[in-house]
């Protein structure tokens, strides 16, 4: 078979089954991305003839004797087609993995088309933007800026890879392929919970290309949590790289490593495994109730599990006060019980790596991770090597929203790798990251609040059962901070707090956007809307009157023992003036027919900016002999937008442009330590460690061009990409040349350790359309407003905050993971778990707060998790205040919202 | 995605070069839902591309779609102007939760056989009295009308072995005044009640109910029924545990969503009819 690629003819004979996007991409076309392999998703969309096709749909042998056109053949000899160029002028991307399909099917659409945006991208999810960018991509608009040297911050910089992205250049995890490479895949549990009696691999090993088989029986005897901190005592130990017992449907029982994926699918097909078949218990009210099974029976609490027989692996109680007397005489009382379901992160670059053992003996690990250093560790403690002899990076990854703040395959990767002496690759599919992987914890949240007449809180208590699966990754820090900021955020006397996590056989729960405050928010932001409505407050006044204002404490029982929360700065007061502003703003309202009734909710969050106990970042600059800087962190790069602040700090700090920064990042190879990327931590934490890096080496520059010029060091200043002293400037380049000839190296390096930390505030406003006869919902106007100190970059600021709000209305509105009685994950994919796509999500306002933290790098506060924590409490509040009804269970579909309004307003 | 345990496809170009059926194959049209989902029991894939089947074919008596007629070619057929039922096309190919990219590919014939609730070219093929072609394993052939080839949530009559080769949908359906109602969980999101309404020549309502039920429910009446009459037939007709019950609509919203649906299309199809 012939087929024209790009302009260029191959022969080659694709496999029967094989669909084009895995063809394409062993023809080293890697811009073929795959974020669902089932037509959903959009990301592999190429050219046939011109015309889109998602190419993990179409039979290889189809494109036989067709033109196809990828990304990196759209421009002809690699210049940038006018979408490509586009794309970047809008920056329509954010981790940039859905960006190649999605500008291959921008770049077809009719003028129709463009007029139905919402109809024609159906069929391209971005889970990053929330879809302004890139319909501003498509309106040509140009949302970049540029800045003179030393005034990079501040100033909407492009992301440094974007000319890389929207070619379809930019390296993802699985963008590379040695040779020699073996494919690992997962035989997994079809039972809730069973022990292994054995595994049976003769007739697996007997299938041609079949390696390897790794059991438990290899898998070192050791437990740990995939949840990735900075310590390992934050989480529980009950998890090991293959157990002999199996906890969820889904859970990892045998490793099948072979010369090919189908060789290795073959061999899974081909184990034959005996079970003892275990009790099973899903549900986490059951879970904690005498006489459910233990999942963990085994465990203790030298394994950090609380109480493994009667399934909590943490929990949390206190009180400040006397909750029952004030609420006994609260002038008014609000009790409610809200559940929250199960959601998934769904970045649509699925977690995998790949692995190999260099000739110095050195582990490698490449993967889709937020914490290459912690992974490094763990890894290292693991398989009892030196540190020095694992090294874990990234590249490019394709989101992360917390859920590559867990090693879910890098352990596997490391012993198939250690075990074979081979390059070993596992990626896993869409299916599996939604039966294997993590989730958001479902959580039950009881809330009680009392308020006085003139609506001051006088009581508030919290009675939260998470439910974390079958594995305690993140349960306890999720739980402790699901019941912290959001009353932390008003001042009460009264306060109490009773948590629990509970282990199920489901699937486990992990690391996700908001840690735990979105579920929790519901609950509370829904009591101060309700006590406001009783004693005829406003929700702007109400908050007013009760949140905390700098100097007060932020407590939450049963209290912390980290104090080192501070305000380094507060603008809650002006996100709340700002939200009632732009809700109060004169909008015409569309012409809606009588059966619609609208609202209008809001909700605040505040959130520390940084996670507690410490978190650390090392950071390394040095000046290049071409004037430039090399700036070294280890912090990684998913869309969260820290590649570009970094180097608008250091090039601020240094008088220069950020085209001279060449930034070096999440290698573990480059030295120093990062915690990692997690809990909004890239700016607040690595931020400040460039910053100290930067400004060292500025007085470095300045020290030496004073020496240079028998100058003093104090009549010197940093100046347009040099020093001037005394009125002499000396470019940095000459500084380089002098500084190579004197054999002096001009660097810097810089840490911090995540402390002391502040508080950032956000707070959302929704005005909704609710159908009574048919519960459709309709949101007329989306507002937030961000308190995220001195923006680092306003238009990736804006863009944390919309992509916030859109994957927060999934979870307000579409998206639900469903598992059955057996607990089994019943809609493992895209088509089934309703991602929001253009047409689900609004434009959102965003504000922002005039502040500038104290603690914060240039005055920046972290602002990536806390604009996705209010969202659904806030449009429950608009739905109650359009309806009159509280409804208490996201998701908020139309079916759910229908049988109340149909008790209330009848059949229509 | 790639299917993996699929050794070989064959690519007969006439109906005496089918193969003989085997555990293990699969049909081959578009290929769109076949590509999306693991299929280890699949050895070998039949491509119907070769067969050249014309996709669409007008005559005196109405409309031939080919079952490998791609949804794109189907939603771009110039329709003759007395053909005022016609928008239905547009509006079907619009209900489906795929985009237009996965149109060019997806075929009429795969969409019938997949047989989800939520099908809209059975949607739009039982509301037009289409009636399906089948080859049968056997050699033979068969006619049946769409309404009843789809027996339930992905169930039909097709055999192992037997084969979609075409609908035809009569003149007249064409020539009748419909109306189309839709609704689902999400803007663009896969439907959870489809309903087609149109006037037959001697002025009775058909009433197609597709998507809220989990195979299409076809109702007659000889006039424009009133409202009761409308909403008693079908909660006769459509019990209860007929409703489909999914994550894209829970049965009882899906019922109230049928009714209130029907009665919008009952009160727009009045309308044209007294006029």
């Amino acid at each position: 078979m012939t087929f024209q690629i790009n302009g260029r003819e191959f022969s080659k004979a694709p496999r029967p089954g094989q669909c084009l996007r895995t063809f394409l991409r062993e023809l080293g076309h890697f811009g073929v991305k795959k974020g669902c392999d089932a037509g959903d998703c959009g990301a592999c969309t190429v050219l046939i003839d011109g015309e889109p096709v998602h190419s993990c749909l179409i039979p290889a042998f189809r494109a036989d004797g067709h033109a196809v056109t990828t990304i990196e053949g759209f421009a002809p000899d690699g210049g940038t087609h006018p979408m490509q160029q586009a794309f970047l002028d809008a920056q329509g991307f954010q981790c940039g993995f859905c960006t190649s399909g999605m500008i291959l099917t921008c770049a077809s659409l009719n003028q129709a088309q463009r007029h139905d945006l919402g109809a024609a991208l159906k069929g391209n999810i971005c889970r990053c933007t929330g879809y302004r960018a890139i319909e501003d991509a498509l309106n040509g608009k140009s949302n970049i800026e540029d800045a003179a040297a030393g005034t990079a911050f501040g100033r909407s910089l492009p992301a440094p890879a974007g000319p890389q992205v929207v070619r379809g250049a930019a390296r993802y995890t699985f963008d590379v392929a040695p040779e020699g490479m073996l494919h690992i895949k997962m035989l997994r549990s079809p039972h809730p919970h069973a022990k292994i009696i054995s595994i049976d691999k003769r007739a697996s090993l007997g299938v041609p290309g079949v390696h390897t088989i790794l059991t438990f029986e290899d898998a070192p005897d050791r437990l740990f949590s995939t949840a990735r901190h900075e310590w390992d005592w934050m989480d529980a130990d009950d998890t090991r790289v293959l157990d002999n017992v199996v906890r969820f449907i889904g859970q990892k029982v045998a490793a099948v490593v072979a010369e090919t994926e189908a060789a290795a699918e073959e061999g899974c097909r081909q184990l034959d495994v005996a079970y003892e078949i275990l009790p099973a218990v899903v549900d986490p009210t059951a879970a904690i109730a005498p006489g459910a099974p233990a999942i963990h029976g085994d465990k203790t609490l030298a394994n950090r599990v609380a109480d493994a027989g009667r399934n909590i692996v943490a929990e949390t109680h206190g009180e400040f006060g006397d909750v029952a007397s004030a609420l006994a005489q609260a002038a008014a009382t609000y009790e409610g019980a809200f559940t929250t379901q199960r959601v998934q992160h769904a970045a649509l670059e699925t977690h995998g790596g790949l692995a190999w053992v260099d000739a110095d003996g050195i582990l490698n690990v490449r993967s889709s991770t937020q914490v290459p250093f912690l992974i490094r560790r763990t890894l290292a403690d693991l398989f009892h090597l030196p540190l020095d002899k694992v090294r874990v990076f990234c590249e490019r990854v394709g989101g992360g929203f917390g859920g590559k703040q867990e090693m879910f395959v890098e352990d596997m990767l490391a012993l198939a790798a250690l075990k074979t002496g081979r390059p070993v690759k596992f990626e896993l599919t869409r299916e599996e990251q939604f039966i294997s992987t993590s989730t958001r914890h479902p959580m039950q949240v009881t809330v009680k609040a009392g308020a006085d007449k003139d609506g001051k809180l006088t009581a508030l208590q919290l009675d939260v059962l998470s439910n974390t699966g079958a594995y305690g990754n993140h349960a306890g820090p999720v739980l402790l901070h699901s019941v912290g900021e959001c009353i932390g955020v008003y001042n009460c006397p009264n306060k109490k707090v009773d948590g629990i996590a509970a282990y199920t056989n489901t699937v486990p729960a992990g690391a996700f956007r908001g840690y735990g405050l979105p579920q929790t928010l519901i609950a509370v932001e829904a009591a101060i809307d309700e006590l406001a409505k009783q004693l005829g407050i406003s929700p702007f006044e109400m908050r007013r009157r009760n949140v905390v204002k700098p100097g007060d404490p932020m407590l939450s029982p049963p209290g912390s023992e980290y104090h080192d929360v501070l305000y380094g700065s507060y603008g809650l007061d002006q996100c709340l003036d700002l939200v009632e502003r732009a809700m109060a703003a004169e909008a015409p309202m569309p012409s809606l027919p009588a059966d619609w009734l609208t609202g209008d909710g809001i909700a605040l969050t505040m959130i520390d900016t940084v996670p507690p106990a410490g978190h650390f970042a090392d950071c390394s600059i040095s000046l290049r002999e071409d004037g430039g800087f090399d700036l070294t962190v280890g912090t990684a790069e998913f869309g969260n937008g820290t590649s570009t602040v970094h180097r608008q700090i250091a090039a601020s700090a240094l008088a220069t442009t950020v085209d001279r920064i060449r930034l070096l990042q999440s290698d573990t190879a480059h030295g120093g330590h990062d915690t990692g990327a997690y809990g909004s931590a890239g700016t607040f934490v690595a931020g400040r460690a460039t910053q100290a890096a930067a400004e060292a080496l500025a007085g470095q520059l300045k020290q030496f061009a004073a020496s240079l010029l028998g100058e003093n060091p104090d009549a010197c200043t940093l100046d347009n990409h040099g020093t001037v002293c005394a009125g002499r400037r000396t470019s940095f380049a000459l500084l380089a040349a002098s500084a190579h000839s004197l054999n002096k190296v001009l660097s810097a390096s810089g840490n911090s350790s995540g402390t002391p930390r502040s508080v950032a505030f956000n707070v959302q406003g929704f005005r909704v359309a609710v159908n009574k006869y048919t519960g459709e919902l309709k949101i007329l106007k989306s507002v937030q407003a961000a308190d995220a100190g001195r923006v680092a970059n306003p238009m990736q600021c804006r863009g944390q905050v919309e992509g916030g709000v859109a994957q927060s209305l999934g979870a307000a509105l579409y998206e639900e993971m469903v598992i059955d009685d057996n607990g089994r994950v019943i809609n493992p994919k895209f088509r089934d778990y309703h991602l929001p796509s253009f047409a689900d999500i609004p434009r959102t306002e965003v504000f922002f707060a005039d502040t500038s933290d104290a603690l914060g790098p240039m005055g920046a506060k972290s602002m990536s998790e806390s604009p996705y924590n209010p969202v659904a409490a806030a449009l429950g509040n608009a739905i109650a205040n359009a309806t009159g009804i509280r409804f208490t269970a996201t998701p908020f579909k139309p079916d759910r919202l229908w049988p109340l309004l149909h008790e209330k307003f009848g059949p229509g | 995605m790639d299917l993996n345990t699929v050794a070989a496809v064959a690519h007969p170009t006439t109906r005496d070069q089918l193969p003989v059926w085997t555990a293990g194959d699969a049909w081959l049209a578009g290929g769109t839902w076949l590509f999306s989902e693991p299929q280890a029991h699949l050895r070998r894939l039949i491509d119907l591309t070769d067969l050249k089947w014309p996709a669409l074919t007008i005559s005196e008596t109405g409309l031939s779609i080919a079952a490998t007629c791609t949804v794109a070619q189907l939603d771009a057929l110039a329709c003759p102007p007395e053909w005022i039922a016609s928008p239905l096309i547009s509006q079907c190919c619009r209900a489906f939760l795929a985009s237009f990219k996965i149109w060019k590919t997806a075929t009429v014939g795969g969409n019938i056989c997949m047989s989800l609730p939520a099908g809209p070219m059975i949607s739009l093929t039982s509301a037009l009295d289409g009636v399906c072609t089948i080859w049968q394993a056997d050699g033979g052939e068969r006619n049946i009308p769409v309404a009843d080839f789809v027996t339930g949530d992905q169930r039909n009559v097709l055999a192992p072995g037997d084969l979609l080769r075409q609908v035809e949908i009569p003149l007249a359906a064409l020539r009748r005044r419909s109306a189309f109602r839709q609704v689902s969980l999400t803007p663009v999101g896969r439907s959870a009640a489809l309903l087609i309404g149109s006037v037959t020549s001697d002025g009775g309502l058909a009433l197609t109910i597709t998507a809220s039920t989990k195979r299409p429910v076809r109702l007659s009446f000889a006039g424009i029924p009133n409202s009761k009459e409308l909403r008693e037939t079908i909660l006769q007709r459509i019990a209860d545990d007929l409703y489909h019950s999914d994550v894209h609509g829970k049965p009882i919203w899906r019922k109230h969503m049928t009714l209130r649906l029907a009665e919008e299309i009952r009160v727009e199809l009045q309308g044209t009819a007294y006029a």
